[in-house]
């Protein structure tokens, strides 16, 4: 893991997931998983398939193994919906809560969930300062302490040669960094958004993590270079 | 069976005679027989269907809803309204005649469902739904026919599908209904009698056939005896398509694809001399600018019109004296149809001029005309019906009411394009409908269909009802973004019409484009609105040539005897002529029945042409197919670029075993592996999931959800290919994909007959029939600027073919 990425001072490594690792910490942050998104929907009549929750879990659990993680953060918006953990599948439940007693697990409350999640263990928090880093689920604009946060769920298009690739990416700024969903089945927003220009408070990248690369893209030349 | 006197005094009032087709009609339906009519674009097939209803309803007047009328438009249903009340009122019957369609205010509707008129016009998506209301037993209980204008159009289309299941319905619950099919000219009325009857027994149908008309006068439009080597759409004459519109009334010059449309009419905008009013019309352009273009031809304010197949069916727009056709017609009776719409008195032959845009797009004119002049029209492509038409269906037929499996199992298999459903897939679509279909039953508790009683099954509850009738139709549009003049900050600007997301996403700020005849420049986005301003001088950005038609089989196979008929090469061109000759004398020409491949070196590559004649998606597929194949056996693969007629790839080394690359087996894994992996299964499955209600439909003017549904039904596919990639709807992604998106068993056809009769030829140099299509290289990522490079490259390559004598002619290896 040599791919780092220097943010106030602190390294970072960006992974292949969407998980942000942070070694002098060994916290492993994630954001926006969206735990039972398809449940969710199945409830109002659109029968999404079933197994986002096992499949973002499946994921989480490969990043704790490759990483070593001994703290894990989730930045929010963990379930889809407050009742996200009464819906869960028995097997994906004893995974999760499995999990959560192996490590220090902290739940930042989001704006889809509440603190419903930390029924099943570990701390519900709204925002959790660490070291230097404020965590907290949506960006403040105004804080100007080094910030990392969740809830845009930034993504990149990135017009190629032949054509154009979208990727979930970490949009970073100075002193913020926004994180990309977790989740299998949560959607994005392009990192040149409006709302997302506005949450960084200054000029930002899109920050991918591509195999072995870690690829940063200035957003403001995306922009003007590309219109989707 | 004469006609009511009413009738027959109206028609000696007007001066006519019924015609022999509409008699017939009329007797078929006294008989109480299912009917299909064939007959030709002017032959009065309106009235031909309505006559038996018109008689009925003035010998024995009653209330009631007597006849469902379905069209493929909206606008026509409302053209045949206007027509149909003429006559009503002109012979002094009392018969209500109303359309209900996607425009019917809510309030009609509901009118309608209690108070129906004798008479209702309407379409497939409409149809559905009515049948979704627990009204529907009453009000249709006495329906005695439902007549399918335009039947050619449904067949082998989702709608069609979904038509096919409404008619099985309607029969149901009118078991006396009579199926009444009118149609174009068509080339196997017997199949199309099966797709039209219960049970796909063509037999319960009487099959009427409208005299012919006048032979259409087909020419093919050569100057100064030369065609050109490359190119489509007939561009180059743009000049000479010019001079004929002026001599024309009312000209429809029609085109392949929306984006040649703005092409064609630029260059024809600078060939207008005197400022005749031309149109454009295509899908693309918002409804109310396409509306005003319709207008302006019907009230006679246009002398021309560049149309796409957005105007080939049956409305009539006005006094068309010539149809254009740009570029090649891809298939015989697309030609017929196209060219039906000049002159709509049948006893007048249709005048119609085909602009060939190269040498093979001329032998293929020439192949359509043939076809046209020996009746030899295109067979159509029916094939199984899809399983998320299906399940639309089942959940609209539960929104109506209870319903038993056993009996509503039966009632789809009378359905022709269900025919071979089995039950067993039946009870899977049942299970998808309910929970989804998942092997892990985790939504039992959130079924959407709940089993009552054994075999019987419901709604879990009502308000899934209106999500239905929300989500219902088989048309899913392309994720488009608007194309709006003003830069944004003033709201309101004017909508001009969408674009394909793709196509917008190759957009740059400051990039100029053609579009709704305008060259326009990109000032800014936000969200799904691209805003544009008024561009100057050449559009930058290419258009995309996609979406073409393919060339159909039965033109290629009349191709293919006009390459190997010298007989017939007198009729053609000299340069054409001259072309075939050296062809013969330098390579050799492709055989009916055989496939020839060359090889040759050029600049330093090795080029392979294949003469497949499979059309272009087939043998699109089978140049990406190839480069694999060409990469694993080390001959380092640089590109290929495809045709109706031919795929040409070239490499770094040399082929010299092309029937390796082309073993059938290709199609078992390769094909399967690529197209997993390619964006097409994505858009299929896309589509299947809105319309086997998986997920939501984008509502119309919510372009914003569009995008992002667009990027969740992409999740969706992830999660389930991983998870359960024997999923019903990913069965039918794949089924769609196959047949629509790559011409899959062209493609097989073909390699199953390189397999039999390749016949490989090395040449030292290019071969003449390989010149059109090694001229498309590159051709899309050159800009202006390159003009002059691009005609020497292609002088130097003709030359090579045609101008360097007494070469070794290449050695043939079978």
């Amino acid at each position: 893991m040599t791919v780092s990425l220097s943010f106030a001072g602190e390294s970072l490594v960006p992974l292949a997931c969407g998980g942000l690792y942070w070694p002098a910490q060994q916290t492993l942050l994630v954001a926006d998983l969206h735990l039972e998104k398809a449940s969710h929907f199945a409830r109002r009549g659109w029968m999404l398939p079933p197994h986002d929750t096992a499949q973002t879990l499946a994921m989480l659990i490969d990043a704790v193994e490759a990483t070593g993680a001994r703290r894990l953060v989730c930045l929010g918006d963990s379930f889809h919906d407050r009742h996200g953990p009464g819906r869960m599948p028995d097997a994906a439940r004893g995974a999760l809560t499995r999990m959560i007693a192996s490590l220090d697990w902290w739940w930042i409350t989001g704006n889809h969930d509440d603190a419903s999640a930390g029924t099943l263990g570990g701390r519900a928090v709204a925002e959790v300062q660490l070291g230097p880093l404020m965590l907290r689920h949506e960006a403040e604009p105004g804080d100007i302490q080094p910030e990392i946060s969740g809830h845009f769920h930034p993504k990149v298009r990135i017009a190629t040669r032949l054509r154009a690739i979208t990727r979930r990416c970490f949009a970073v700024s100075g002193t913020k960094i926004i994180m990309p969903a977790y989740g299998a089945l949560a959607g994005g927003l392009d990192c040149g958004d409006p709302a997302i220009a506005r949450a960084l408070a200054g000029p930002g990248a899109a920050v991918v993590r591509e195999g072995s690369h870690l690829l940063s893209f200035p957003i403001a030349a995306l922009q003007t270079a590309d219109l989707a | 069976m004469p006609l009511p006197p009413a009738i027959a005094d109206w028609f000696a009032r007007k001066g006519w005679a019924p015609r022999r087709h509409q008699l017939d009609m009329l007797a078929a339906a006294q008989a109480g027989r299912h009917t299909l009519l064939s007959a030709p674009t002017g032959a009065g097939k309106t009235l031909a269907g309505f006559l038996p209803v018109l008689a009925d309803l003035a010998q024995s007047p009653r209330d009631g809803l007597h006849t469902i009328y379905v069209s493929p438009l909206k606008a026509l249903a409302t053209d045949v309204q206007r027509n149909l009340l003429l006559p009503i009122a002109e012979i002094g019957l009392d018969i209500d005649v109303e359309t209900r369609t996607g425009d019917t205010s809510s309030d009609a509707k509901k009118r309608q469902r209690t108070a129906p008129p004798h008479i209702l016009l309407t379409t497939p998506e409409s149809l559905s739904l009515l049948l979704s209301y627990p009204e529907a037993p009453r009000m249709l209980a006495g329906l005695q026919s439902v007549i399918i204008d335009e039947i050619h159009a449904f067949g082998t289309t989702k709608r069609g599908d979904q038509l096919s299941l409404a008619l099985a319905r309607l029969q149901s619950l009118a078991p006396g209904v009579r199926r009444v099919g009118l149609s174009a000219t068509i080339a196997d009325p017997e199949s199309w009698a099966a797709w039209l009857a219960p049970h796909g027994e063509a037999a319960d149908v009487t099959i009427v056939t409208g005299d012919p008309g006048a032979d259409p006068d087909i020419e093919i439009m050569v100057i100064d005896d030369r065609i050109p080597w490359a190119g489509h759409a007939g561009r180059w004459a743009a000049r000479a398509v010019m001079r004929r519109i002026e001599a024309a009334r009312l000209a429809i010059v029609f085109v392949n694809t929306r984006a040649i449309a703005e092409l064609v009419l630029r260059d024809l905008w600078a060939e207008n001399d005197h400022s005749l009013p031309i149109g454009i019309h295509h899908g693309s352009l918002a409804p109310e600018a396409r509306r005003k273009v319709e207008a302006a031809m019907a009230s006679g304010r246009l002398r021309a019109i560049v149309a796409t197949s957005s105007l080939d069916l049956g409305i009539d727009w006005g006094d068309v004296d010539l149809v254009i056709q740009m570029g090649a017609p891809k298939g015989a009776s697309r030609l017929l149809q196209r060219t039906g719409r000049a002159n709509h008195r049948m006893d007048e032959a249709s005048r119609a001029l085909i602009v060939p845009g190269n040498r093979f797009e001329y032998l293929e004119a020439m192949a359509a005309r043939d076809a046209v002049a020996a009746g030899e029209l295109d067979p159509d492509g029916f094939r199984p019906g899809g399983l998320d038409v299906l399940a639309q269906h089942v959940l609209g037929v539960a929104v109506a009411g209870p319903f038993m499996a056993e009996a509503l199992y039966a009632e789809v298999a009378s359905a022709a394009p269900y025919a071979g459903l089995t039950r067993a897939v039946f009870d899977q679509v049942i299970d998808l409908v309910a929970t989804g279909g998942y092997a892990l039953r985790a939504y039992d508790r959130y079924a959407r269909l709940v089993e009552a009683a054994p075999g019987q099954w419901r709604l879990a509850h009502p308000r899934l009802g209106a999500q239905y009738r929300l989500n219902a139709g088989t048309i899913v549009e392309a994720v488009t973004m608007n194309i709006v003049f003003g830069n944004g900050s003033s709201p309101g600007g004017r909508r001009l019409g969408q674009v394909e997301e793709w196509f917008a996403g190759q957009l740059r700020v400051g990039d100029s484009f053609q579009f709704a005849g305008l060259v326009l420049e990109v000032t800014g986005s936000n969200g799904a609105d691209i805003h544009v301003k008024l561009g100057r001088g050449t559009p930058k950005v290419p258009v995309y040539a996609g979406g073409r038609m393919p060339m159909t089989t039965n033109l290629a196979v009349r191709v293919r005897q006009l390459l190997h008929d010298p007989g017939r090469w007198h009729d053609m061109p000299p340069d054409v002529r001259e072309w075939l000759e050296l062809q013969q004398l330098r390579s050799r020409l492709p055989g009916p029945d055989d496939v020839l491949v060359e090889t040759f070196p050029r600049d330093g590559r090795w080029f392979m042409v294949i003469y497949g004649f499979a059309g272009r998606p087939a043998l699109q597929t089978l140049g990406m197919l190839l480069t694999q194949r060409m990469e694993a056996a080390g001959a380092a693969p640089l590109g290929f670029v495809a045709s109706d007629y031919v795929v040409a790839a070239w490499s770094l080394n040399e082929v010299t075993d092309p029937l390796a690359l082309l073993r059938p087996d290709v199609l078992e894994d390769e094909l399967s592996a690529w197209l997993a992996a390619s964006p097409f299964l994505r858009r299929a499955f896309r589509e299947v999931a809105i319309i086997g209600g998986l997920v939501e439909r984008t509502q119309p003017g919510v372009h914003k959800s569009g995008r992002a549904m667009s990027v969740s039904s992409d999740l969706i596919y992830d999660v389930l290919r991983r998870h359960e990639p024997a999923h019903l709807l990913l069965g039918a992604a794949w089924t769609d994909a196959r047949y629509k998106l790559t011409d899959l068993e062209r493609l097989a056809a073909l390699l199953e007959e390189a397999s039999r009769a390749m016949v490989h030829v090395r040449l030292p140099f290019v071969s003449p029939l390989a010149v059109p299509v090694l001229l498309t290289i590159g051709r899309e990522s050159v800009g202006e600027d390159a003009n002059a490079a691009l005609l020497i490259e292609a002088e130097a390559l003709i030359a090579e073919a045609m101008n360097i004598p007494g070469q070794v002619p290449g050695t043939a290896v079978r």
